[in-house]
């Protein structure tokens, strides 16, 4: 579903991505790991073309994405959720999933509002406050829900588990893996390895933007090297 | 009681047209972070449209079918603009763009001249509304009443457009994070089309309004920017309330003040606007800018660096070559090239603000034509001799830098430059309307050099060493300890402040100086000229310098007196032709678009590219 093939990617003269070459198959949840500043975020940003790769290319269901303008790539599917969040803290809950809205894309779920009230009931209470007022989790659960706004194939998730409080982190498992029964297939990245076991069908780990393995999550606990190498857990 | 009353009424209605050109401007702002200086050029053509069409149109449907089809079509012009000069500049550095937009001032201009003339135009009265009613005895004009009673329609218009809508959602989200409105599948390009064509059409809806009461004429551009800077930063950037409530505030003072103390009117004005910014740095309801913490654009700055021996045989070189011009060229060159030198001073001192300091002033020619004012004055009243007065000149640009940094430091970013702007006109309304003291619009004269530098040419070697001097103590200001703190409170003020760093002193300094070197080229600008005039202390002053400060190259530090030399000569230049602002404009716009680094560093990237220049960081 997608493909990248030796990405890469820099931050004025600094080369930040190396050859980084994975596909994400359909329907599959993919786990990107690596420790802090490995290129976690850089790769998804990649992906929706927000940093332009320089050299390899990005291909989303068979099609060259690369070098797209961002809200290109969101329209083919892709939906992106920030690790910062990002949320329009100016602009109430409801305002919110309005900026996200898109039209329904034939094979994926057409989400609601209410659909995302029933996903997060946290939200639900909040629907009428301003986003500055929303808990760090809240906005998390936010910014998911207004990339669903967008009905998308794919999404990419920057590290859904980080700054919130555990019993939070535990529901975005169950979120995600209740996405995936939904049909989505999603990308996300992580440092926290447990959280990623949980949840995810395929591993990519890398360091300091090269890519260091990719595989199964099996593979993975066959070889606890890796783990250990590049991973702090 | 009622002539108070009537003047309230009239206040209200002159709020009108100046609510409509503000609020354009401040959405425009808002979503695509440019402070579009040619706002007041849209809301003149508005005038000139609406004028036009109502000569055609008949009737009362005619006259607001015109008012209407004014603001649709100057929008229209906005989008133009918007797709074939902005778009290419969205990705320059920021604040780049305002370059652009100066450009468009001076195009519309010219082809405003072009096709209906330098007469003022008198504005026909609104058919049906030409009568006077009696409120209190006091005649009121009909179409006052009127304006009172629309203007609030526009603005529950606006409103609901932005909150209720969801045009004005996508409009507010992305006033905060384009970028990421983008990644969520909205086409930013069009978003920004949008917001332009709804702020050009406001400010033409304005323009063609006000048209029964104040005619269409060529000044009106710069006369309402003012005004409209004014109201948004009083208001508070992209607060329509805010606008709404400025504008009555202003226009309200504007009429009190004509009838109550009429020399001090332009005055007030700004007054007012100290004194909410010194409570509320963020306006009324303003809230504080975010700009560039997300979707900064560019590559990173380079390190600055001193010059090469190459670089600096090229400069000696050129020195020499400029030291021979009395002996070789002629009178008039030796004239010209003086002017040049002056500005290239003024110049390379906001050059070291903006570039070095990351204070951008809209203001800066506050300091150029403070110390013009402060020699001519001393020459004037207290028969000072030439070389005394060129020390006080810098004296006292620098003593008001003091004083107007520690205000203006206060408030950051697009706040920061309007209060500089205000500051400026500040002075410039103080010395126009003051005449007893300092001549009005009639200037200062006669003030001439001493008798040993009365020669074009002595003159000139004075002015080559005190600029040349100067630029180069600019430069080394910049490589001094103080230039790294300065920069350091640039690039990331927290940081700095941890270090140790007074941010605010360091920049205060750093605005102090930089005005006091203004000084310096505004004393020398007096004594090359024999005179001085308001219009040195005028926004279009400040304007060149910023232009050409940006034309030069921002982030390089040759920049100011690099741009400053092409400005200059180039002005020169084409000022022989008629439509030389036509012409001046379509190069600004030019530049902006081809060089988007500005002269210096467009060149500098050329030579790396040739191999001529070695690039610092790639031998590392």
């Amino acid at each position: 579903m997608l493909e990248l093939k030796t990405v890469n990617a820099f931050y004025g003269k600094a080369h930040v991505l190396n050859d980084l070459s994975f596909t994400v198959g359909h329907g599959k949840v993919v786990a990107l790991l690596g420790r802090n500043g490995a290129g976690k975020t850089t790769t998804m940003k990649s992906i929706m073309q927000m940093v332009q790769p320089r050299g390899g290319t990005v291909s989303y269901q068979g099609q060259d994405i690369t070098g797209w303008a961002p809200h290109r790539v969101a329209k083919a599917g892709l939906g992106y959720v920030p690790e910062e969040r990002r949320i329009f803290t100016q602009l109430t809950v409801l305002e919110n999933l309005e900026v996200g809205r898109q039209p329904p894309r034939e094979g994926c779920v057409t989400w609601t509002e209410e659909m995302l009230f029933e996903l997060f009931p946290n939200l639900a209470e909040r629907r009428g406050n301003r986003g500055k007022a929303l808990s760090g989790g809240e906005q998390q659960m936010l910014t998911i829900a207004r990339t669903l706004m967008g009905n998308p194939a794919l999404v990419l998730l920057d590290e859904p588990s980080e700054g919130i409080a555990p019993v939070i982190v535990e529901q975005m498992a169950h979120v995600i893996l209740k996405l995936k029964n939904e049909g989505l297939t999603v990308l996300l990245s992580e440092q926290n390895l447990h959280f990623a076991q949980a949840v995810a069908d395929q591993v990519v780990i890398i360091e300091s933007g090269t890519q260091k393995f990719a595989g199964s999550l099996a593979d993975l606990q066959a070889h606890p090297e890796i783990r250990d190498a590049y991973l702090s857990v | 009681m009622g002539l108070f009353f009537a003047q309230l009424l009239t206040g209200l209605a002159n709020a009108g047209a100046l609510f409509m050109v503000a609020s354009g401007l401040s959405l425009i702002f808002g979503v695509t972070r440019i402070v579009n200086f040619a706002h007041g050029s849209f809301y003149m053509l508005g005038a000139y449209v609406g004028y036009t069409l109502m000569q055609v149109l008949p009737g009362v449907v005619g006259f607001w079918g015109a008012v209407l089809l004014a603001g649709i079509i100057v929008g229209l012009i906005g989008v133009i603009v918007e797709i074939c000069v902005l778009r290419p500049v969205y990705s320059a550095p920021e604040l780049f763009q305002l370059v652009a937009t100066f450009g468009v001032i001076l195009v519309i201009q010219d082809l405003t001249l072009m096709i209906w003339g330098a007469e003022d135009l008198l504005g026909p009265r609104a058919p049906g509304l030409k009568g006077i009613v009696r409120i209190m005895d006091e005649p009121v004009p009909q179409y006052d009443l009127a304006l009172i009673a629309i203007t609030p329609f526009v603005a529950f218009a606006l409103w609901y457009l932005i909150t209720k809508t969801r045009v004005g959602i996508l409009v507010r989200a992305a006033t905060q994070d384009r970028e990421m409105v983008g990644a969520l599948g909205v086409n930013q390009s069009w978003l920004f089309t949008g917001v332009f064509f709804l702020g050009c059409a406001l400010a033409g809806l304005g323009g063609a309004v006000q048209l029964p009461k104040g005619g269409a004429d060529l000044l009106m551009d710069f006369n309402i920017l003012t005004s409209v800077f004014v109201v948004v930063v009083i208001g508070g950037m992209g607060s329509l309330p805010g606008a709404y409530l400025a504008a009555v505030i202003i226009s309200v003072l504007n009429v009190f003040g004509v009838s109550y103390m009429p020399k001090s009117t332009l005055v007030l004005m700004f007054l007012v606007m100290v004194v909410v910014l010194m409570f509320r740095p963020f306006g009324l309801f303003g809230r504080e800018e975010v700009a560039g913490e997300h979707g900064q654009v560019g590559e990173p700055e380079r390190p600055i660096k001193p010059a090469g021996l190459k670089i600096r045989l090229l400069v000696a070189a050129a020195l020499v070559l400029l030291g021979l011009i009395p002996v070789m060229g002629s009178n008039f060159a030796v004239v010209l090239v003086t002017d040049i030198l002056i500005f290239c001073l003024f110049a390379a001192s906001l050059q070291f603000m903006l570039g070095m300091g990351g204070l951008v002033s809209f203001g800066h020619a506050a300091f150029f034509g403070g110390g013009a004012y402060v020699a001519a004055l001393f020459v004037t009243y207290a028969h000072t001799p030439m070389e005394l007065a060129l020390i006080l000149a810098p004296l006292g640009a620098g003593l008001a830098a003091v004083l107007i940094g520690w205000v203006c430091l206060r408030s950051t970013g697009v706040y920061f430059a309007m209060l500089t702007l205000a500051f400026a006109q500040l002075l410039w309304s103080l010395v126009f309307q003051w005449g007893d003291i300092t001549g009005g619009d009639d200037g200062l004269v006669n003030i001439w050099p001493s008798a040993w530098a009365s020669s074009n040419m002595v003159f000139f070697y004075l002015t080559l060493v005190i600029c040349a001097g100067g630029i180069l103590l600019l430069r080394h200001a910049a490589h001094s300890p103080f230039g790294y703190a300065l920069r350091a409170a640039r690039d990331s003020s927290r940081q700095a402040e941890a270090m140790g760093i007074n941010t605010k002193r360091i920049q205060w300094v750093a605005f102090a100086f930089a005005g006091a070197m203004a000084g310096v080229a505004g004393g020398l600008f007096v004594f090359s000229k024999g005179s001085v005039f308001p219009n040195e202390l005028e926004i279009a002053r400040s304007f060149d310098a910023l232009i050409v400060v940006f034309l030069g190259g921002v982030k390089t530090l040759s920049g100011g007196w690099v741009g400053g030399a092409s400005f200059e000569a180039t002005k020169d230049y084409l000022t022989r032709f008629e439509y030389w602002r036509l012409a001046l404009g379509l190069l600004i716009i030019a530049v902006v678009i081809l060089a988007p680094e500005g002269i210096v560093g467009s060149l500098r990237k050329l030579g790396e590219r040739t191999g001529i220049l070695n690039n610092a960081e790639d031998k590392r």
